[in-house]
């Protein structure tokens, strides 16, 4: 048994390959896919408006993502169900990572929140420097220290 | 404890009403049931049996029989699906509760009524059994206990898996809008109408329906009956207590009603229902302490552990919950770790204080009106336990009835649109429409939903029930 199948955690091993590299990320949001099972579903491939995810025939395939092609839209974070896409980006000097979020209070643009990891440890505090809306889930950019963008998953309003 | 503020759903409350519960006036808003309308008072003893044990609310779906109380002078109302009226005198029951001896019987004559076909539950099979059967010029009678069409469907806030064509990423109760702007005022529908019994024989099929205080006899051609199901219980001490709610229940409350099922919680079992109810008591503001699961791995999607994990919430696997704590109603929870053998391991014993102990452990398919109809029934444990017997073509061993979605099988709400599909067509079939292609097509999507390893039970389930049914046609 795979050890994420029992802990919920998804090691940084079991995503190699999926993550964008540094030299895409310094150039501009790029989404990674944390998506690594057979499951029968697609709504990523089908939102995304450049073709750059491809689950194709059968449907339980795990998506592919064209790192080259994503422009960082955002439009599959906010509308896999799974909430298992996220952006990237390490252009003009600064790190930042954007979540889907879809719990109240909705955190504001310039507003400090918890940054959380895959297994809900609180990493640190970030500043949010973006929030929208696609479709009815929010989706959140914060700034964050360079090193955790392959850590943080989640935010966490302070004192929500 | 209703909800004023959701992330994704919006609360349509009623006109403002007021009833009694024990003598006590209480407000609550029109179109609640009354099961919602007392919790959300913060009342969750709704009943106790002959010894005083408390009872209150389980499946909140009218299966469970555990909110019975005595409403307007009638003993044993199912109040988790009769809605709340102005002045209603509701009262808790001790035991099987009396009859006002006063209580006159009105005789009234059963209302009779011929349809050409039958859809029994309008959840996403029903529903898309209607859909196709419309398209070729059959209007159906579509029957469903609920006061909301769209079964599962109503409660569910994520978006859901499967394929874009069966509406992926959209989330579950807007499926359940689309399907039924679909066919109301087209299909005959009539909303809290319980079929009580189906009765074939001699090529008849007759159905007992009761609607708006009446019987109704219904004589069908043909029958799709797609009543879904209904969830599991576990045995612990301490499952009586007010408080101990299956997954559906919390739901129901949640996020039909507004109204939050507790403070803290507890869930039992980490498959995807389990999951995905975790997240949901996330959204409401309720504290998910711990997800505990007998298994020694998660039986769900990876990605719905990884979205409440993020936050927080810790699951055990190889964990289960040994007793509920409390008297009147659930005060704390006391979980241990379990041994090859599902037995608790000493020492590993820990107590949670949590009010709500959600139980998430599977589902049965709901046959109780295909065994009655005589339909043949096989164990298979992989699609949840009994089911009807039933072809390719979801046709029973009762010629003319057809099966669709969760009472064929647990499924999903994808496969239970496309069998309800498949129903319909293969009803066409018979009554000589040209429908081979769809039948063909709706089978090929079917089948690439079910691969993969998480497909693998329905898969290997579905073609049991096959061979069975075969070996049922030959002898
Ligand atoms: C928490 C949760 C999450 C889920 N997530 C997903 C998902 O992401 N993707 C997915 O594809 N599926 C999902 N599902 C599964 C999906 O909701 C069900 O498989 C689907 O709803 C089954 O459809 P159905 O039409 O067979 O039954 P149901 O939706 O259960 O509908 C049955 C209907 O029959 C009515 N009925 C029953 N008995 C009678 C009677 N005697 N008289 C009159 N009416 C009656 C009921 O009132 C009900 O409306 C989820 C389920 C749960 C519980
Ligand atoms: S971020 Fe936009 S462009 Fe990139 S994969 Fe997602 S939808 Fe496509
Ligand atoms: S939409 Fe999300 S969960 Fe579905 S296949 Fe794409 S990444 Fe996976």
């Amino acid at each position: 048994m795979a050890e994420f199948r029992r802990t919920g955690v998804l090691p940084l091993g079991k995503l190699e390959g999926k993550v964008p590299p540094r030299e895409r990320l310094l150039r501009g949001p790029c989404a990674t896919i944390e998506c690594v099972e057979w499951i029968p579903c697609n709504p990523c491939e089908e939102v995304c408006p450049v073709g750059a995810i491809t689950v194709g025939d059968p449907i339980t395939n795990t998506p592919n993502l064209d790192f080259e092609r994503c422009t960082g839209c955002g439009a599959c974070v906010g509308t896999c169900p799974g909430l298992a896409i996220f952006l990237l980006d390490l252009s003009g000097g600064i790190a930042r990572v954007t979540v889907p979020y879809e719990l109240l209070p909705v955190p504001e643009t310039g507003e400090v929140v918890e940054l959380l990891s895959r297994a809900g440890e609180v990493l640190g505090q970030g500043k949010v420097t973006r929030t929208r809306r696609v479709g009815t889930t929010w989706i959140v950019t914060v700034e964050l220290p360079a090193e955790q963008i392959f850590e943080v998953r989640a935010v966490r309003v302070c004192n929500g | 404890m209703r909800l004023e503020r959701h992330p994704i759903l919006e609360f349509v409350r009623g006109k403002r009403i007021t009833f009694t519960f024990d003598g006590e006036s209480i407000e609550a808003y029109e179109g609640e049931t009354i099961a919602a309308a007392l919790h959300a008072a913060g009342i969750r003893v709704l009943s106790r049996t002959r010894s005083g044990a408390p009872r209150g609310l389980f499946c909140a779906i009218g299966k469970c029989s555990s909110c019975l109380m005595t409403v307007d002078g009638i003993p044993n109302v199912r109040t988790c699906v009769t809605p709340i009226r102005e002045g209603m005198v509701v009262e808790s029951q001790r035991g099987p509760g009396k009859l006002n001896p006063v209580f006159r019987h009105r005789p009234h004559e059963a209302v009779c009524k011929e349809a050409e076909v039958v859809i029994v539950g309008a959840g996403p099979a029903g529903l898309s059994a209607a859909k196709v059967l419309l398209n070729h010029g059959i209007r159906p009678l579509v029957l469903d206990e609920n006061p909301h069409l769209g079964g599962q469907l109503i409660k569910q806030t994520h978006k859901f898996f499967g394929s874009r064509a069966e509406r992926a990423g959209t989330r579950g109760f807007s499926i359940a809008d689309e399907l039924v702007e679909e066919i109301e005022g087209e299909a005959e529908i009539l909303r809290q109408a319980r079929v009580l019994g189906l009765y074939c024989e001699d090529g008849r099929r007759v159905l007992a329906v009761a609607h708006a205080e009446k019987l109704l006899l219904v004589a069908a051609k043909d029958l799709v009956v797609a009543t879904g199901a209904q969830e599991r219980f576990l045995l612990f001490p301490g499952n009586h207590l007010p408080g101990v709610y299956g997954a559906g229940a919390v739901q129901t409350l949640m996020n039909v009603y507004g109204v939050k099922p507790g403070e803290r919680a507890l869930m039992v079992g980490a498959g995807n229902v389990g999951l995905i109810v975790s997240y949901q008591l996330l959204q409401a503001g309720v504290e998910v302490d711990a997800v505990v699961e007998a298994m020694p791995e998660i039986g769900g999607y990876h990605v719905h552990a990884a979205k409440i994990r993020r936050l927080g919430v810790p699951i055990l696997t190889s964990h289960t919950v040994v007793r509920a704590l409390g008297k009147e109603r659930v005060e704390g929870a006391m979980i241990a770790q379990i041994d090859g053998k599902f037995e608790p391991i000493p020492g590993t014993e820990r107590e949670l204080a949590v009010d709500l102990i959600c139980l998430a452990v599977g589902l049965n398919p709901s046959t109780r009106l295909l065994e009655q109809a005589g339909a043949q029934m096989g164990y298979v444990p992989e699609l949840g336990g009994r089911v009807p017997l039933h072809s390719p073509l979801m046709e029973t061993t009762v010629p003319g009835v057809y099966v669709a979605g969760d009472c064929a099988g647990i499924g999903e709400a994808s496969t239970a649109m496309l069998e309800g599909e498949l129903a319909a067509f293969s009803l066409l079939a018979k009554k000589r429409f040209e429908v081979r292609e769809k039948i063909a097509l709706v089978q090929r999507s079917l089948e690439k939903l079910r691969r993969g390893p998480f497909g693998e039970r329905p898969r290997t389930g579905k073609e049991k029930v096959f061979t069975l049914m075969k070996e049922v046609a030959v002898g």
